[in-house]
């Protein structure tokens, strides 16, 4: 053992007795917090935190869109005709609403609103999410039939078949990983719609909405970003195209 | 304390697999990693052994050369995903840091035996990918040999990486969200112990950097799995874009495993030399400047591989930038012992030697941070050498230093010291046996990766086997005296150490909830007596 104890002095450190018993704990604080506040901070710098490693996670997929890209610009272009704008542009809509019911949702637990009224919009953020990756799969389908998935069964008949097999894998891969997103999303939502049924939110106790909310937003503006990286860069929107 | 009845703390606060299993307290789920790292570092070292035994003779007389290529994959893929990333942050880190912010337990105990549960997937993923046959392309899954030429279990190892990936992005976020919304009164940023402040580092990078090699591992599954064309040249991909995004994690990767083991030698410094650390602030801040600096190196892995000369010329410049924050750690240690009242405890013993192995390690970096140097050595022993000295030396000195110091905390028992001063010193000299030899050996041009090698580097090869025997036995000593200690050796007492900090201020083993009242910080947990530290002199 340590051979000077005895220049040891007495920690700097005052243990009070703490304030348990003065309030009644909220039933939904958990133990190892003090305060409802601090629960609250503590869960959404987590979300955020969160986010963050997934802007990491999609940077990637955006790192070597860049670089193929750069390296074949008029492949990505063409490769982008067969990408129908329509579609991309309803589900850029359905994504936008539904973030903004969203934004309801929190602000209804957060506003102490009816059961009910959370649940709508929690409902028709779910509705929203589900007509996104309907469309979706509408848009893969015509994928598989028109020959675009890469793979063996790749063909391409126009000037660049390389690039554009290089731009179909990236589709697939960044709206694939964004829709596994919305997936997930829904999962959560699910739960939180539940967890409002039983009234479980109100003005005191609203963090998982909000937590919800933020992930939700984030999922919505990655797409932002795929919407005209994939679909619209390099359009020339002629008759025909 | 009484040796009758024991008080209730959190290893006899409910018995059973279920209340391990289903725990949410973060002392328990830093001992369930404690046991699950412990076994994956004799896995990881016996590959290690099974290579050096090949080594002996320039023949490959052992193993064949394929087997040896899964032989090094394996070591490399076990010891640094599954042991060097995780142990200190999972093990003492989880323990201490909700103690030493003043916290009842991390901010989330369940996201917490989560990330345990994920890592054990991600670990059995990679065992059954090494019972199959094993990975033959290092662990650093170069493309396109990865993605189209390999014929091993490339798929399966890497889905264990992604898997265990998310064990360590969600142990980083636990601990940036409990270090800025957990602390107790008082406790301000400038108050946090320096473990901590290390620990903050390291989670910045574990948040920023793991989620891009799960990206990349993905891709390289999804590219052999359905012949995407990312990284392979025949299929339109560029392997250097894999390189890129393989070193934007793996190179910050080293600093998640000197970073934590700088934290502890900065904790027993301070304890075993009885004075503050020199440079409180220095200290914290070149903690974040190592992380910082660390994300932007990353292509002096790219020296040889084809990026541009003035790209190289960056890089090694910035590569040269982290010897700054490094040499002040260093420094600041050596002045902080300066003068101190230095007592030679075995947690002592393994702080010095990070000092001088790290010393080593990072002087060897500045070679191969030199973009000519590194043309000579690049893929040969030296850089072997230097890895090990940083990474190797680095994590496991901090690992068994910490391991040592909070052994009375996290058990309530001593250990045998003078067995433990016995295996300090024999791991030392192992290591330097070992690693030493092939600084010459990688100088004189024997390349890494090869089962055979020319017969005028036997002798070099023979030391290494030699230290390589003495490290194992030097790592098999403290298993015993530890597993011994927890029945036989004397109790320790809340403070066997003298030392600060609010974990010295609760019993040892803790109570589950740490504090019984919410501690009140009045000064930094770090002050070592500022008014005697003239008189001790």
């Amino acid at each position: 053992m340590s051979d000077a104890p005895s220049a040891y002095q007495p920690p700097p450190v005052a243990i009070h007795p703490a304030g348990h018993g003065h309030t009644p704990h909220h039933p939904y604080l958990q133990h190892h917090f003090d305060s409802m506040a601090q629960q609250a901070e503590a869960s959404t710098l987590g979300m955020w935190t969160f986010l963050v490693t997934e802007i990491m996670f999609f940077g990637g997929l955006f790192m070597a869109y860049l670089v193929y890209r750069y390296y074949s610009p008029m492949g990505f272009q063409e490769a982008s005709h067969h990408l129908d704008v329509f579609w991309g542009t309803l589900n850029t809509a359905l994504l936008i609403i539904s973030s903004l019911t969203m934004a309801l949702a929190v602000r209804s637990a957060q506003t102490s609103q009816p059961a009910m009224t959370q649940v709508k919009w929690l409902v028709a953020t779910m509705l929203l999410g589900l007509g996104f990756l309907g469309i979706k799969v509408i848009e893969y389908t015509d994928k598989f039939t028109h020959h675009l998935v890469p793979g063996p069964n790749f063909r391409w008949e126009g000037l660049y078949p390389k690039p554009a097999e290089q731009f179909y894998s990236l589709y697939f891969a960044m709206t694939g990983l964004h829709a596994l997103h919305m997936i997930i999303g829904i999962g959560i939502m699910l739960v939180i719609t539940w967890m409002a049924w039983r009234r479980t939110f109100d003005s005191e106790y609203y963090t998982p909405v909000e937590v919800a909310g933020l992930y939700w937003h984030f999922v919505d503006i990655v797409w932002i970003f795929l919407f005209p990286l994939l679909y619209l860069i390099g359009r020339h929107f002629h008759p025909g195209a | 304390m009484a040796t009758t009845a024991a008080p209730l703390n959190y290893l006899n606060n409910g018995y059973g697999a279920a209340s391990w299993l289903l725990t949410r307290d973060h002392k328990r789920i830093a001992l369930l990693y404690l046991y699950s790292i412990t076994a994956f570092f004799f896995l990881g070292g016996f590959f290690a052994l099974l290579i050096r035994l090949e080594l002996l003779t320039p023949a490959a007389d052992m193993v064949a050369p394929d087997m040896y290529n899964r032989l090094f994959t394996m070591h490399g893929v076990v010891m640094v995903f599954f042991f060097l990333i995780p142990s200190i942050p999972a093990v003492l880190g989880n323990f201490l840091i909700p103690i030493m912010v003043g916290a009842k337990d991390l901010a989330f105990p369940r996201i917490n035996l989560l990330s345990w549960y994920i890592y054990v997937l991600g670990g059995l993923f990679t065992i059954v990918a090494a019972i199959s046959g094993g990975v033959d392309t290092g662990w650093t899954f170069y493309a396109p040999y990865s993605t189209s030429a390999s014929n091993s279990h490339v798929i399966l190892a890497g889905v264990g990486i992604f898997i265990t990936g998310f064990s360590s992005i969600l142990t980083g976020l636990n601990f940036i969200v409990t270090v800025h919304r957990m602390r107790a009164p008082g406790l301000t940023w400038f108050r946090l112990p320096l473990f901590v402040w290390a620990h903050y580092a390291t989670s910045l990078i574990m948040i920023l950097g793991t989620p891009v090699i799960a990206i990349t591992v993905l891709l390289v599954a999804v590219e052999r799995g359905l012949h995407l064309g990312i990284f392979d040249p025949a299929l339109g991909g560029d392997p250097i874009l894999f390189q890129h995004l393989f070193w934007f994690y793996s190179h910050p990767a080293v600093y998640i495993m000197i970073l934590p083991a700088m934290g502890v030698v900065s904790e027993l410094v301070q304890a075993f030399a009885r004075k503050n650390i020199f440079g409180y602030s220095f200290v914290a801040f070149s903690s974040l400047a190592i992380a910082v600096i660390g994300f932007l190196v990353w292509g002096h892995h790219l020296f040889v591989a084809g990026q541009s000369t003035y790209a190289g010329l960056v890089f090694s410049l910035i590569s040269f930038f982290v010897a700054i924050p490094s040499a002040v750690k260093v420094f600041n240690w050596t002045a902080t012992l300066y003068k101190g009242s230095v007592s030679w405890d075995s947690p002592m013993l393994y702080a010095f030697g990070f000092i001088g192995l790290f010393t080593i390690g990072g002087l060897t970096g500045l070679f191969l941070a030199t973009l000519g140097m590194d043309i000579h050595m690049h893929d040969t022993y030296f850089i072997i050498a230097h890895f090990h000295y940083v990474m190797v030396g680095g994590a496991i000195f901090g690992y068994l230093g910490g391991l040592h110091y909070w052994w009375p905390k996290i058990t309530g028992r001593m250990y045998p010291e003078g067995w433990a001063k016995f295996a300090a010193l024999n791991i030392f000299v192992g290591f330097n046996l070992t690693f030493f030899p092939q600084f010459i050996v990688g100088y004189l041009g024997m390349p890494r990766r090869y089962a055979m090698y020319a017969p005028e580097f036997q002798v070099y090869n023979v030391l290494s086997t030699a230290g390589a025997t003495i490290l194992g036995v030097g790592y098999l000593i403290p298993m015993i005296y530890f597993a011994w200690s927890l029945k036989h050796a004397p109790r320790a007492g809340d403070n066997p150490w003298g030392a600060r900090g609010l974990e010295w201020e609760i019993p040892s083993p803790p109570p589950t909830e740490n504090f019984t009242a919410t501690p009140i910080v009045t000064e930094g947990t770090h002050q070592y007596a500022p008014s005697r530290e003239v008189g001790i002199v």
